[in-house]
């Protein structure tokens, strides 16, 4: 070699230098090691928040965290062009665009009675025809009990089955929303609004804000609800007795023919809060009827077109951007982590055919 | 035939640094990006996918140089043992950077997940949606991730051993050009 340093040996400190280089190596892997959140185990990751779901609710090798009961369609939008001048997404466009979708109720349990939540969830996937996709998971109440990640997780451990009785305990529960009025607008709602007798005929929420970038690049925050053409109807005595009927009662509904909703959009009056899904924006607000959805087919979800679908709520096309409402991102990590876990519990056993131990079909 | 050098091409000696924060920058995006829960999580997303269509395009050129030009001779007096490290070493670094953006880019592919650079421009899927062929790639984009940064943390122990303690010109062989006579 030409280099033209070499000193003497020996007149360097050979173990000051092995130190300087360990730690230099250390340093790294500690900064790795953190940032992936291994030192700090009370932080809140999104592993954390699976496990609590986990823990809730028992092992159901391939089936989402969330929402683990519910039923595949699809159909399409139909854009009627009204939405065009606040966002420049091709799925607004006068036109249709092909929509994969699931009917669900939210906890993790696949055979849990459809009576067990008062609340009904739709989740959509836009496939624009450049390619770009639209996908957004709505609640049939407007409103997030939570406003932050962290009090999520809260409610999670606070909705953890006592091993006696196989049930959550109504004190805890209690003491988390007295400790946590956010919860409050939510309840409210809740009280005020029998569920659905059905999935055709209720009205579904983007719950989060967004954000509708039009041509010139002017965003504007929105909030979006599909809005049913069948008209509501409450739960029925019948409806309140029995395990399961979500699921037949659409497949009877679509028997007859397509099911329609309207997309109404939302837009945020300035001061309207953004980062805050357990409030309401008043009434009064700019709203526009965007188009058509049509639902037409059903499938169960043990091998329809939403199984192996995320629907991960900023997965977005140009011209719609996620707000600073922090749950969306904490969604997007979180929903994420439950589809590694139950793609691969499919991959490592082929034949998971969703077993159902109460003979009902999710 | 092809001429030895002593040091490493500017052109190579600028891959390889500015290959060397992109990689290291992206090792911490990813996992920090799986874990939390804040705000970050779409900011990091956002940049891991271009970043890591970069660090493709980077490297292919990087094997390019490194085919054309090759790389200076390792000292005589380095131990064998060590030679086989050294070669290995870098098989393993080059295989993984070329790995690395292609399983990405599957995974998502296999996900059905949209391949978006920014704005709308996005790539197209490279694999079918087949969520068996998903949870391979997942996992395998999580430990080859984890063997990366093990094998990065190595290679840089190794030069700042050359350059620090055996002082062998191996390290300012990459960290400088050869000085004018």
């Amino acid at each position: 070699m030409t280099d033209p340093s070499f000193p003497a040996p020996g007149r360097i400190c050979v173990p000051c230098r092995l130190a300087a280089i360990g730690a230099v190596v250390l340093a790294m892997a500690g900064g790795f090691a953190y940032v992936a959140g291994w030192l700090t185990p009370q932080r809140l990751t999104t592993h954390r928040i699976i496990n609590a779901f986990e823990a809730d609710n028992g092992s159901h090798p391939g089936f989402r965290r969330n929402h683990a009961k519910g039923v595949c369609v699809s159909g399409y939008f139909d854009s009627n062009g009204n939405a065009s001048a606040l966002s420049s997404a091709g799925v607004f466009a006068p036109g249709l665009t092909p929509v994969i979708g699931r009917f669900a109720i939210p906890g993790g349990n696949p055979s849990a009675p459809d009576t067990s939540v008062p609340i009904r969830s739709l989740a959509l996937m836009f496939t624009q025809h450049d390619g770009e996709q639209w996908r957004t998971g709505m609640n049939s109440v407007p409103v997030f009990p939570v406003h932050t990640p962290e009090q999520f997780y809260q409610q999670l451990v606070a909705a953890r089955p006592d091993p006696a009785t196989g049930k959550p305990d109504p004190a805890t529960l209690k003491a988390f929303n007295a400790a946590n009025p956010e919860t409050k607008p939510f309840q409210a709602w809740v009280k005020g609004h029998p569920p659905s007798s059905s999935f055709a005929n209720g009205a579904y929420y983007s719950v989060n804000a967004f954000r509708f970038v039009d041509a010139n690049g002017q965003a504007r925050a929105v909030r979006w609800a599909m809005v049913p053409e069948t008209p509501f109807a409450p739960i029925t005595d019948a409806q309140k007795s029995a395990r399961d009927f979500l699921d037949a009662d659409l497949a009877q509904h679509l028997q007859d023919g397509p099911l329609r909703w309207h997309l109404i959009v939302t837009v945020a009056a300035p001061g309207d809060p953004t980062d805050d899904a357990t409030q309401m924006w008043p009434d009064g607000r700019q709203q526009i009827d965007a188009g058509t959805l049509v639902i037409e087919h059903e499938t169960s979800q043990d091998d329809g077109p939403c199984r192996d679908v995320n629907f991960d709520p900023t997965v977005l096309p140009a011209g719609i951007k996620t707000s600073d409402d922090p749950l969306l991102a904490a969604r997007s990590a979180a929903y994420s982590v439950s589809y590694n876990r139950r793609t691969r519990e499919e991959a490592l056993n082929p034949n998971l055919h969703h077993p159902q131990p109460n003979g009902d079909r999710s | 035939m092809t001429p030895t050098h002593t040091h490493f091409s500017p052109l190579q000696r600028l891959l390889h640094w500015t290959m060397a924060l992109l990689i290291l920058t992206m090792l911490f995006i990813g996992i920090g990006m799986v874990a939390t829960v804040s705000h970050a999580h779409a900011t990091l997303i956002a940049i891991h996918r271009p970043l890591g269509i970069a660090i493709l395009l980077l490297v292919l050129l990087r094997i390019g140089a490194r085919l054309k030009r090759g790389s200076p001779p390792l000292p005589d007096d380095m131990p064998a043992p060590q030679r086989v490290v050294a070669r290995l070493s870098h098989l393993v670094l080059y295989a993984l950077m070329l790995a690395m953006p292609l399983i990405g880019w599957a995974m998502l592919s296999a996900e059905g997940y949209p391949v978006t650079l920014f704005g709308g421009v996005h790539l197209p899927a490279i694999v079918p949606h087949d969520v068996a062929l998903f949870a391979v790639l997942r996992a395998l984009h999580t430990y080859l991730a984890l063997a990366l940064f093990l094998t990065v943390l190595g290679h840089l122990a190794a030069a700042l051993f050359h350059g620090l303690i055996r002082r062998d010109g191996v390290f300012s062989s990459m960290a400088r050009g050869a000085r004018r006579a």
